[in-house]
């Protein structure tokens, strides 16, 4: 790695650090019901969505209520987008004319956007219409994204509260958290997209003719409508000349901003934020990869301010850093050091001024190893999923660290609201270890630790590991397979042998934790893996939220014991250890075989050449 | 129960625990720990595929197989046997216990008096608020209350302590336990327990196990160890379609087998803290037996290790139960020798301890040789509540000490008065925290005597140490708030309460617990009974009311005050043991990993061989020697587990950080070399 690459690491973790205080404060703020300097504007706009849903906002909910409301909105919210997709031939803002989406197209796509994972069977320049990507997606891209914010909110209060039922108002959180931080910060990153070059239009797909015309061969086509043989059986094909190019058009900016803020991550083209129109310099890629952690960063900093004591939320910060820096490190540096194969065939792969080096497979020039390295961790850290690259053609090791911190359970920033709520189960779950390793009842924050937590902890620990295997073994017993379209085990899996089932586990890694980012290589839009994804998706991010909010509400009734000297500080450097080790450990003793597998297995065999 | 330190591995517990090991195989009783059924499970599979491969000859070696499965049902036994020896070495003092009980006739009066007509009739008869006697030579036949006589009695088959002690009616050492012995006189007893609820029933049952139920801790890591056991199990079941997958790709090898997979799973789950977890309970009860405190559940063994506010009584907990004297003030123009002879004179006749000081005061430190009573011809004034003053006429003098106002009234009837020099002295001594006594000798006054509370040694340190645990030390005394407040100085406790009255007792509780603390205290009278029902942990003395023992949640053979230090500390060993064990069990995963993912898929894919850093001969005596380190690993902390993880009043962030080093960097260690080392065991024994 080149001093360069420290550089931008650096420069990267530094500002993203520098955001936390003021945006935490901002939320703590508005989270709270003070006064936090844009009520004049956005108040009237609050309390008018109040009026027409008619909601009483100081009417609070007990745990049971919040999740019903969430699980009703999220419900809704899904059949809203499926409908949209199933209908969008008829409906307008549909210049290409694409048709209506497949059944079970529709499914996966709605499931994954009203998840918050963005994962994306479809190609958005091909499939979807502008009033789909608007009002079917986008919308979920902000509401989804305040869901997970309300849930933490919800445990929050439910770690402040003393002796009571209650544990806020669904619909207030909700609302508070779209009006106030992701709109507002959705704004101001659109207008900065566009002014770098982020296509915002509604004009149909422009021809344009290409400066440089390419030729091919195409097969003929015959009668039947297969590709015509000669008497050898060789295929027959004419010469074709290219001189124009389609460019696809429409409202990306707005869409591109939240799916950043909002850990989405559905890109609005195909390629996601590799595409010219939706990430077209290194300025927009350093503001849409910072924008990826900056809520779940500043939240943890809203978290200890709500909590009364800030360093609380330090720790927390601290602990998924000291996980995330030496990730991106570790993917930067293993695509720098290359292919041995390709070196051992004399290929340069040494930085220099005048080339990258190293891995460039997949990777955009104008973004590099470094930032397509850091884009890679920061998307499966928090559970964005947007690209910048093909982390299908990372090297084993430069592959092994997304999904990785995708199977951590996205608690590593995580979604936004999601992964904090996510990291504070596992910090329950040490916190209960090391109590009992200091002989007392463990308590987090001064709410004693007892069995029930421990059940709806453990349950939001497991269920996205159970998920991602059992998908995972599924769809490598046959189903995802497809046998019947070749003689070898391809069919859906563009990739043979240890890769093929790399590819397989990530997408279930990704769906099982709602992060939504795609290895690729992967045929995954067609019944088998739009049910199983959509399946994967629902659970994971429903079966989580229930136990969590269940916590919250067990939290808020229980008293509030004052920390003592025989308390375990949650506030230092030993908690810190103490919580990054359960993460990994969870993780790596989870994983470990089927990684073992698949990455590991093919960085042996790559080395081994 | 008198042996204390029985030896950990006693033959004859062992020899039982052996057998019970085996007994326990029984499937229902395996199903009360998810854990080991996983691996009971396991080992009858594995026996059925090694029976299969047997019939069949299948390409798995049954000898290889047998061995996997021989190795699982060991790691069964060992868990058995760890339960078991925690259990036998209860039963043992349960027996003994038991054999206190045997064939006891009692004397069931016909009315409660002494002298009423009685019938012999068996113990067991016996039911509530009938009235027995006992007689010098009897044993009591059941628990009561003595409603007539004072009696020495032998307690040592409950407490273990052979020195007699006395049993009176009214006040606070009115209760008799059955299976104690009358060494002399006579007692009226009114029965208070029915056949099967004496003290010694509950004893026994809880010593024995039989009602143990899971403390809420337990079961919250019973959750957590759960859930810990079904991700594994999912892992080692999805293995095996990853691995066909991996054989059709690489087009090499044969898929993970049964047995390899049962193999990884048991070494996954976490049987150490599993198989040793009833253990550790078992053990922790145990602990508190040894130390002659006698808890009514696991639960509030437990709580113990969580107590925030511990309550102590001022005198005979952290004062001797007497104060004494330590200095002689002369009025002015008296000489001190004076003053110290008139004291003298006058505490000669007291038996009290307090005389007694003033006595052995004189003599060491005025050098005033112990007269002869008899020869003094004088008449002694015996202290009473009345007169609160006690003394001694010789022909001629009247020497007389006692409490400051009753001294006034003597010398003023005698025609003198109090020098306002002596006054002063009294007051001083008040604000230092001791008990003046004024001595005057007819009218005139000759000076002070100082009594002093004597705070009992090595008080200072226990208190800090148990600052440092994180527990705040509350002082319960009748004095005033001046001496209150000196003797918590002096003795180092954080906080008192002076004048301490039943009601005020009982608030300052509730008003720690709403703050969501947890409260200790100790207390023998009736009047504690309410204070120890409120508070979370309460020791009762033994020596105590029936009331105050039954309001209690733990009895304390020795009437110990300050055996709760030691409550606290048991309570927080059993927590630690579980924590540390849970922490070595989960990190000892990883070097088992090491071991037997590169044998399990060496066919499949070679190049994973770079994996196994270990070095082990080959894939059957990896994945064996993991099997056996598993198994293994279980004996070797059985010791640990029954003698507790130490605890050392250290605060809790360096004990977590010890404890991590200890068992989590331990456990993800240890393991390499130790399955390395049986590993070369099997191979020079030529076993593969």
């Amino acid at each position: 790695m080149t001093a360069n690459h420290w550089i931008q690491i650096f420069l990267f973790v530094g500002v993203l650090l520098a955001t936390v205080k003021p945006l935490g404060w901002f939320m703590s703020r508005v989270f709270q019901g003070q006064p936090c300097g844009l009520d004049r504007v956005l108040g009237p706009i609050e309390r008018l969505f109040y009026r027409l849903a008619g909601v009483d906002p100081k009417s609070e909910m007990r745990w049971k209520s919040y999740a019903f409301a969430v699980m009703l909105f999220s419900v809704l919210g899904f059949a809203f987008v499926y409908l949209i997709l199933r209908l969008q031939d008829r409906l307008p803002l549909n210049p290409q004319g694409f048709s209506a989406n497949t059944p079970d197209s529709a499914f996966n796509t709605a499931v994954s956007f009203a998840t918050n994972t963005n994962w994306q069977g479809y190609g958005g320049e091909t499939t979807m219409s502008y009033l789909s990507q608007m009002l079917a997606l986008s919308v979920q891209n902000f509401v989804s994204a305040a869901t997970g914010i309300a849930v933490l909110i919800a445990v929050i209060r439910g770690f402040t509260r003393r002796s009571v039922e209650t544990i806020g108002n669904f619909w207030v959180d909700l609302t508070r958290s779209t009006v106030y931080v992701l709109l507002p910060l959705s704004i101001v990153l659109a207008l900065a997209l566009v002014s770098q070059g982020v296509v915002q239009n509604f004009q149909p797909y422009q021809s344009v003719a290409l400066v440089q015309p390419i030729s091919m061969d195409e097969p003929v086509i015959g009668a039947g409508g297969t590709p015509s043989v000669d008497a050898e059986g060789n295929a027959i094909t004419q010469k074709k000349v290219i001189s124009e190019q389609q460019l696809p058009m429409g409202p990306a900016a707005s869409q591109i901003a939240i799916k950043q803020l909002g850990t989405n991550g559905g890109g609005y083209f195909n390629v996601n934020s590799a595409h010219p129109y939706e990430n077209p310099t290194p300025m927009s890629n350093f503001l849409q990869v910072l924008s990826i952690l900056l809520i779940p960063g500043a939240l943890c900093w809203t978290f200890g301010d709500m909590v009364g004591d800030r360093l609380q939320g330090w720790a927390i910060l601290i602990a998924m850093l000291v996980i995330f820096v030496p990730l991106v490190i570790g993917v930067v540096g293993a695509e720098q050091s290359g292919v041995p194969s390709q070196i051992a065939m004399g290929v340069d792969e040494v930085a220099s001024d005048m080339q990258s080096g190293g891995n460039m497979e997949g990777k955009e020039l104008r973004f590099g190893i470094v930032n397509s390295g850091i884009w890679a961790a920061a998307t499966t850290a928090a559970s964005n999923g947007s690209v910048n690259s093909m982390h299908d053609s990372y090297t084993p090791l430069g592959g092994l660290v997304p999904m990785w911190l995708m199977q951590l359970g996205e608690v590593v920033f995580g979604g936004v609201g999601s992964g904090l709520y996510g990291m504070l189960m596992f910090a329950i779950v040490a916190v209960f270890v090391a109590g009992l390793m200091v002989g007392r009842t463990p308590e987090y924050l001064g709410k004693k630790i007892e069995a029930y937590e421990m059940k709806m902890a453990a349950l939001v620990i497991l269920i996205p590991p159970l998920v991602v295997l059992i998908g995972t073994a599924v769809a490598v017993s046959g189903l995802g397979l497809d046998y019947a379209s070749g003689e070898d085990v391809k069919g859906n899996l563009n990739n043979p042998g240890a890769h093929g089932y790399s590819e397989v586990l990530y997408a279930f890694s990704s769906a099982g934790n709602n992060n939504g980012s795609a290895f690729a290589g992967l045929t995954a839009n067609e019944p088998f893996y739009n049910s199983a994804l959509g399946i994967a998706m629902w659970i994971s991010r429903f079966w989580l939220m229930i136990p969590v909010l269940a916590i919250a509400g067990s939290l808020a009734r229980k008293k509030y014991t004052p920390a003592g000297a025989g308390t375990l500080p949650t506030h230092n450097t030993l908690f810190v250890v103490l919580l990054v080790g359960a993460v990994l450990l969870v993780g790596a003793l989870t994983f470990v075989p089927a990684l073992a597998l698949g990455p590991i297995v093919e960085h042996l065999q790559m080395t081994a050449m | 129960m008198t042996s204390k330190s029985r030896s950990l591995f006693d033959p004859h517990i062992v020899k039982q625990a052996l057998l019970d090991s085996i007994r326990k195989l029984n499937p229902m009783r395996q199903l009360r720990n998810p854990v080991m059924f996983i691996v009971f499970i396991g080992s009858i599979l594995t026996t059925g595929l090694g029976m299969h491969a047997l019939s069949t000859g299948s390409s798995e070696s049954p000898a290889f197989i047998f061995g996997v499965s021989a190795w699982l049902w060991f790691t069964v036994v060992f868990a058995n046997f760890a339960e078991a020896m925690a259990e036998g070495r209860g039963k043992a003092q349960a027996d003994s216990l038991r054999s206190s009980r045997r064939d006891v006739t009692a004397r069931k009066l016909s009315e409660p008096r002494h002298g009423a007509q009685w019938q012999t009739i068996g113990a067991s008869q016996l039911r509530r608020e009938d009235v027995v006697i006992v007689e010098a030579g009897d044993m009591v036949p059941t628990d009561g209350e003595v409603i007539e006589g004072v009696a020495s009695v032998n307690e040592s088959a409950i407490t273990g302590e052979s020195a007699p002690v006395i049993r009176e009616s009214g006040g606070d050492r009115s209760s008799v336990t059955g299976g104690t012995v009358v060494l002399s006189d006579w007692l009226i007893v009114r029965v208070t327990a029915n056949p099967g609820e004496t003290f010694l029933d509950r004893m026994i049952s809880l010593i024995e196990g039989a009602k143990r139920q899971k403390t809420p801790n337990e079961i919250a890591l019973d959750i957590l160890l759960a859930a810990m056991t079904i991700i594994f199990l999912i892992v080692c079941v999805t293995l095996m379609p990853f691995s066909v997958y991996s054989v059709a790709a690489a087009g090499q090898g044969s898929p993970v087998t049964v047995t390899v997979l049962v193999a990884l799973l048991v070494c996954l789950i976490p049987t150490t803290i599993g198989g040793l977890l009833s253990a550790i309970g078992i053990a922790g009860m145990d602990r508190m037996i040894q130390a002659n405190v006698i808890a009514t559940s696991g639960r509030a063994v437990e709580a113990a290790g969580d107590v925030d506010v511990l309550l102590l009584d001022k005198t005979g907990t952290i004062t001797l139960g007497n104060r004494q004297a330590v200095e002689l003030i002369p009025a002015p123009g008296v000489d001190i020798l004076a003053l110290a002879d008139a004291a003298q004179l006058a505490s000669l006749a007291d038996e009290t301890p307090e005389g007694r000081s003033i006595v052995v005061l004189a003599k060491e430190k005025y050098a005033l040789r112990g007269r002869n009573i008899n020869e003094l011809h004088a008449t002694f004034i015996a202290f009473s509540a009345q007169t609160r003053l006690s003394g001694v006429d010789l022909e001629d003098r009247r020497v007389r000490k006692g409490a400051t106002d009753a001294i006034e009234n003597f010398v003023r009837e005698s025609g003198g008065g109090l020098p306002a020099e002596v006054r002063r002295t009294v007051e001083d001594i008040s604000k230092r925290g001791g008990t003046p006594l004024v001595v005057a000798d007819g009218k005139r006054t000759l000076g002070t005597i100082y009594l002093k509370d004597i705070v009992k040694g090595g008080m200072k340190e226990r208190f800090g140490e148990l600052r440092r645990m994180g527990i705040k030390t509350i002082m319960i005394t009748g004095d005033n708030p001046l001496t209150a407040a000196a003797i918590a100085a002096e003795a180092g406790v954080d906080d008192f309460l002076a004048q301490a009255t039943p009601e005020a007792k009982l608030k300052l509780i509730r008003e720690h617990q709403a703050g969501g603390r947890l409260v200790a205290m100790t207390g023998d009278g009736t009047n504690d009974a309410p204070a120890l029902a409120q508070a979370d942990v309460a020791v009762a003395m033994n020596s105590g009311t029936q009331a105050a023992k039954e309001a209690g949640n733990m009895v304390d053979l020795d009437s110990n005050p300050t055996k709760l230090i030691e409550v606290v500390e048991i309570g927080k060993q059993l927590l630690m043991t579980r924590g540390a064990l849970t922490t070595f069990s989960l990190a000892n995963d990883v070097a088992k990993y090491f071991a037997i993912i590169p044998a399990a898929f060496a066919s499949t894919y070679p190049v994973l061989s770079r994996l196994n850093v270990m070095h082990l001969a080959t894939p059957a005596s990896a994945i064996l020697s993991a099997v056996i380190f598993n198994a293994i690993i279980i004996v070797i902390l059985i010791p640990l587990a029954l003698r507790g993880v130490k605890y050392r009043a250290v605060g809790a962030d360096r004990l977590l950080r010890d404890n991590l080093l200890i068992y989590g960097l331990g456990g993800l260690i240890v393991p390499f070399p130790g399955i390395k080392l049986i590993d070369l065991l099997l191979v020079s024994m030529g076993l593969t």
